[in-house]
C-alpha cells in the first residue's frame, strides 16, 4: 500500500464566537495515500469544509484555533511551517478548488492575469511564458479556443467553464495534492458529469492525490476510492467505497443512504433520519448523533464512542460496535 | 380516470431584452423565450414532476400558472376556468385553490413576523377566520399538520432550522385548503436527511387532503420519487412527458437520456456519470428555428435544425418531441 501523503491526527478546531465556543472539527484522524482519492462526506455544518481549510491554513485565528492534533503533509507538520514555507506549499504542493468559481475568482482581472500571476509568483515565469502556459492549461481543462478566451473576464464564462478555469488555476503549478471543496455543487447535473470526468482524468494523468469534499453521496460513489463520513464535527465512519455502500456500520451512514430517493425504483415513503442536527455550541453529551439514533443506549448518552477499526480498513465510531 | 384539474395550453413567456426606445427603433431588440409554447395537464390527485436544468423555464412555468409573471400568450385553465382572463376579486378567489411553496425558506418567510402572523395572513385576506380564537385554532391545526407544535406558534422564522421553515411554508400553502400546490424546488435547499422528511410530508398531506402537485425540481431522483407523471424541459420547451415509471426506465428523447446518464447514483456498482451530449446548453435568446437540442444531439439530422419537432405520442400518455424517435 502506498505511503500516506497527508495525515490528520486527532485534529480539533475550535471557533471562539460571541455566542460561545464551537468545536467545528473534533478529533478527526485520517490518512490520504499517494494517488488515492478520498471523499469526505457530510451535511451542512458537519465540519468537512473547515477540515479542508485547516489543511491549507486558510482559517483566520482568531476566531479559529487549532485546539489539538496535527496536520502532517509529507512528514512535516503544516502548523510548524512559517508563512514563507507555507506559501511555497500552497499552490505548488497542495492546491484547492472551491464551490463557487464566481466568488473564488477575481471579477476585475482577466483569466490571463489571474492564472499568469500564479505562474509568475510561484514558478518565476516571465509574462510571455506565463501567457503561453495559461493557454496550455485552458486547453488542457477543455476550454474551447483558449487563445481567444484567455483575455475574458470570469463573468463572460458559463458556470461549468468557470469551474474549468478554477481547475486550470489549481493545476497551474503541478501540485501533488488537490483539495476540491464541493466543486460541482453549484453546477447542473450534465455539467457536473463533465467536471467530475475532468477531475478524474487530471488526477490519473498527473498521479495526484485528491481530497474531495461534498454532501452528495452519489458523487463520492463514483469519484472516490475511500470515503469518510462526518457528522457534527466527528468523523463517524471510514472505509473504502464498496464497503461504505454495501456494508455501512454507523447508524448515521445507514440513515443517509436510506434518505436518498432512488432512481431505479419508486418507494412510497423514504426512511429519513428523524430530528435535526444538534446545536453545535451546546452539543449533547456522549455521541452527538444519539438524539436522532434509533439504536441509542444509555452509554451513548454518556460517553463519546471511540473511532476504531472494526474490520481491516473499516473504521466506525459507534457503541454498537462493542456489542458485536 | 380523474378529470383534469389544471390544463396548460400553448403557454408562452417571451421577455424582450434591450427594450428601450433607441434599441427598438434600431431593431436591436432580442427576445428571450423563457417558456415557448408548452402544453400539459394535471389530473386531480396526481403529481406532475417538472424537471430540467437551470434556465430551462421550469420555475417561470410555475409563476405563469399563478400569474406572478404574466404570460405572453396561451391559456391556463383550473377546473375549466381560464385563469388568464380573470381580474380583481375573481382572480383572488381562483388563487385560493392554487398555492406555492418556494425553494428557499430563508427568504420566503418574513423575518419580522411571528409564525402566527405569517399563517393567519391568508386567512384574513380571504375572510376565512374572523375572531382571534378562530385564527389561533386554525393556525395551531396547520402547525400540527406539518409536524410542528403549539410551542412554535409565537416564534420568529430565524428560530427555526431550514427543514422546520419549509414545514412552515407548507403550512402557509395549506391554510386556504388549496387543490393544487406548486412546489418550486421545495427540497433543493435542504440536507439529504431533512429532504427525506419533507418529501414524506408532501406525500402524507397529499393522501390526507387529496392534493394535486406540480413539483418543480432539478434533482431527478427526487422527481422520480414524488411524481406520477413527469415532464422534461429543455430551453423553454417540453421535450418529453409521460408516466414516471416509463420515463425513468425507458427514456426516449436524447436530452432525457443524457440527463439520466449524467446523474451520479449513490451506488458504486452503477455506471459512472457521463455526458452524452457535446457543447453547451443552447441559449433561449433568439433560439434557432429547429429543435433546441440540435446543436448538441448525437442523432440530429439536417431537418432538426430547421423544423421544430412536435410532441408526438409514442406509447399511451408517453409523448416525445424528436424527429428521430
Amino acid at each position: 500500500m502506498a505511503e500516506p501523503v497527508l495525515e490528520l491526527d486527532e485534529l480539533t478546531v475550535k471557533f471562539h464566537l460571541k455566542r460561545g465556543e464551537l468545536k467545528a472539527v473534533d478529533g478527526v484522524s485520517l490518512k490520504v495515500r499517494r494517488g488515492e482519492t478520498f471523499g469526505l462526506v457530510g451535511e451542512s455544518g458537519s465540519g468537512k469544509s473547515v477540515t479542508a481549510r485547516t489543511i491549507m491554513r486558510l482559517l483566520p485565528n482568531p476566531p479559529a484555533e487549532i485546539a489539538g492534533g496535527r496536520v502532517v503533509y509529507e512528514g512535516r507538520d503544516i502548523y510548524d511551517l512559517d508563512e514563507r514555507e507555507m506559501r511555497a506549499l500552497r499552490g505548488r504542493e497542495i492546491a484547492m478548488v472551491f464551490q463557487e468559481p464566481m466568488s473564488a475568482l477575481n471579477p476585475v482581472f482577466t483569466v490571463a492575469t489571474q492564472i499568469g500571476d500564479v505562474l509568475r509568483t510561484n514558478l518565476g515565469m516571465s509574462k510571455a511564458e506565463a501567457r503561453e502556459r495559461t493557454v496550455e492549461l485552458l486547453s488542457m481543462v477543455g476550454i474551447p479556443s483558449p487563445h481567444s478566451r484567455i483575455d475574458s473576464f470570469v463573468h463572460e464564462f458559463s458556470g461549468g467553464m468557470r469551474q474549468r478555469v478554477m481547475l486550470a488555476m489549481a493545476l497551474s503549478c503541478d501540485p501533488k495534492f488537490l483539495i476540491a471543496d464541493e466543486p460541482t455543487t453549484a453546477l447542473d447535473v450534465t455539467i457536473q458529469a463533465t467536471i467530475l470526468e475532468l477531475i478524474g482524468r487530471m488526477i490519473e494523468e498527473k498521479g495526484m492525490s485528491l481530497l474531495f469534499i461534498t454532501h452528495n453521496l452519489g458523487v463520492v460513489a463514483h469519484a472516490c476510492d475511500t470515503i469518510g463520513v462526518m457528522y457534527a464535527s466527528h468523523l463517524v465512519e471510514l472505509a473504502d467505497k464498496e464497503e461504505i455502500f454495501s456494508n455501512p456500520q454507523h447508524p448515521y451512514t445507514l440513515g443517509l443512504l436510506n434518505s436518498i430517493p432512488r432512481l431505479d425504483q419508486q418507494q412510497r415513503y423514504l426512511t429519513p433520519i428523524t430530528g435535526t442536527v444538534c446545536n453545535m455550541i451546546d452539543p449533547p453529551r456522549g455521541c452527538k448523533f444519539h438524539p436522532r439514533c434509533a439504536h441509542a443506549m444509555d452509554v451513548c448518552r454518556q460517553t463519546v464512542p471511540e473511532f476504531r477499526e472494526i474490520a481491516p480498513g473499516h473504521f466506525s465510531a459507534c457503541h454498537l460496535n462493542d456489542m458485536r | 380516470m380523474n378529470a383534469n384539474l389544471l390544463e396548460v395550453e400553448n403557454l408562452t413567456k417571451h421577455f424582450t431584452l434591450n427594450g428601450d426606445l433607441v434599441s427598438r427603433l434600431a431593431g436591436r431588440t432580442k427576445t428571450l423565450k423563457a417558456v415557448d409554447d408548452i402544453s400539459f395537464e394535471i389530473k386531480a390527485g396526481e403529481t406532475l414532476g417538472l424537471v430540467g436544468e437551470s434556465g430551462c423555464g421550469k420555475s417561470t412555468t410555475g409563476r405563469l400558472i399563478t400569474r406572478l409573471v404574466e404570460p405572453t400568450s396561451g391559456a391556463v385553465r383550473l377546473k375549466g376556468e381560464d385563469l388568464l382572463s380573470l381580474t380583481g376579486d375573481r382572480l383572488l378567489q381562483a388563487r385560493k385553490a392554487l398555492q406555492l411553496v418556494f425553494q428557499d425558506p430563508y427568504s420566503s418567510l418574513n423575518p419580522r413576523k411571528t409564525i402566527m402572523q405569517i399563517l393567519q395572513r391568508p386567512l384574513e385576506i380571504h375572510g376565512l377566520a374572523k375572531t382571534w380564537n378562530e385564527k389561533r385554532e386554525r393556525v395551531l391545526e396547520l402547525l400540527n399538520l406539518v409536524g410542528l407544535g403549539r410551542e412554535h406558534v409565537d416564534r420568529y422564522p430565524h428560530e427555526f432550522s431550514g427543514g422546520q421553515r419549509q414545514r412552515i411554508a407548507i403550512a402557509r400553502a395549506l391554510a386556504l385548503d388549496p387543490e393544487l400546490v406548486i412546489g418550486d424546488e421545495p427540497v433543493s435547499a435542504l440536507d439529504v436527511s431533512i429532504q427525506a422528511q419533507i418529501l414524506n410530508l408532501f406525500r402524507e398531506l397529499q393522501e390526507q387532503f387529496s392534493l394535486t402537485y406540480l413539483f418543480i425540481a432539478h434533482d431527478l431522483s427526487v422527481v422520480r420519487h414524488i411524481s406520477d407523471r413527469v415532464a422534461v424541459m429543455y430551453v423553454g420547451k417540453i421535450v418529453e412527458t409521460g408516466p414516471a415509471a416509463a420515463i425513468f426506465s425507458d427514456p426516449q428523447h436524447p436530452y432525457t437520456r443524457a440527463l439520466m446518464a449524467a446523474v451520479p447514483e449513490a451506488d458504486p456498482k452503477k455506471p459512472p456519470p457521463k455526458l452524452t451530449l457535446t457543447g453547451e446548453v443552447a441559449t433561449p435568446i433568439d433560439p434557432p428555428p429547429g429543435c433546441r437540442l440540435s446543436g448538441r444531439c448525437p442523432i440530429a439530422t439536417p431537418n432538426c435544425r430547421t423544423d421544430p419537432p412536435p410532441l408526438r405520442e409514442i406509447a399511451p400518455q408517453h409523448r416525445v418531441a424528436c424527429h428521430n424517435i
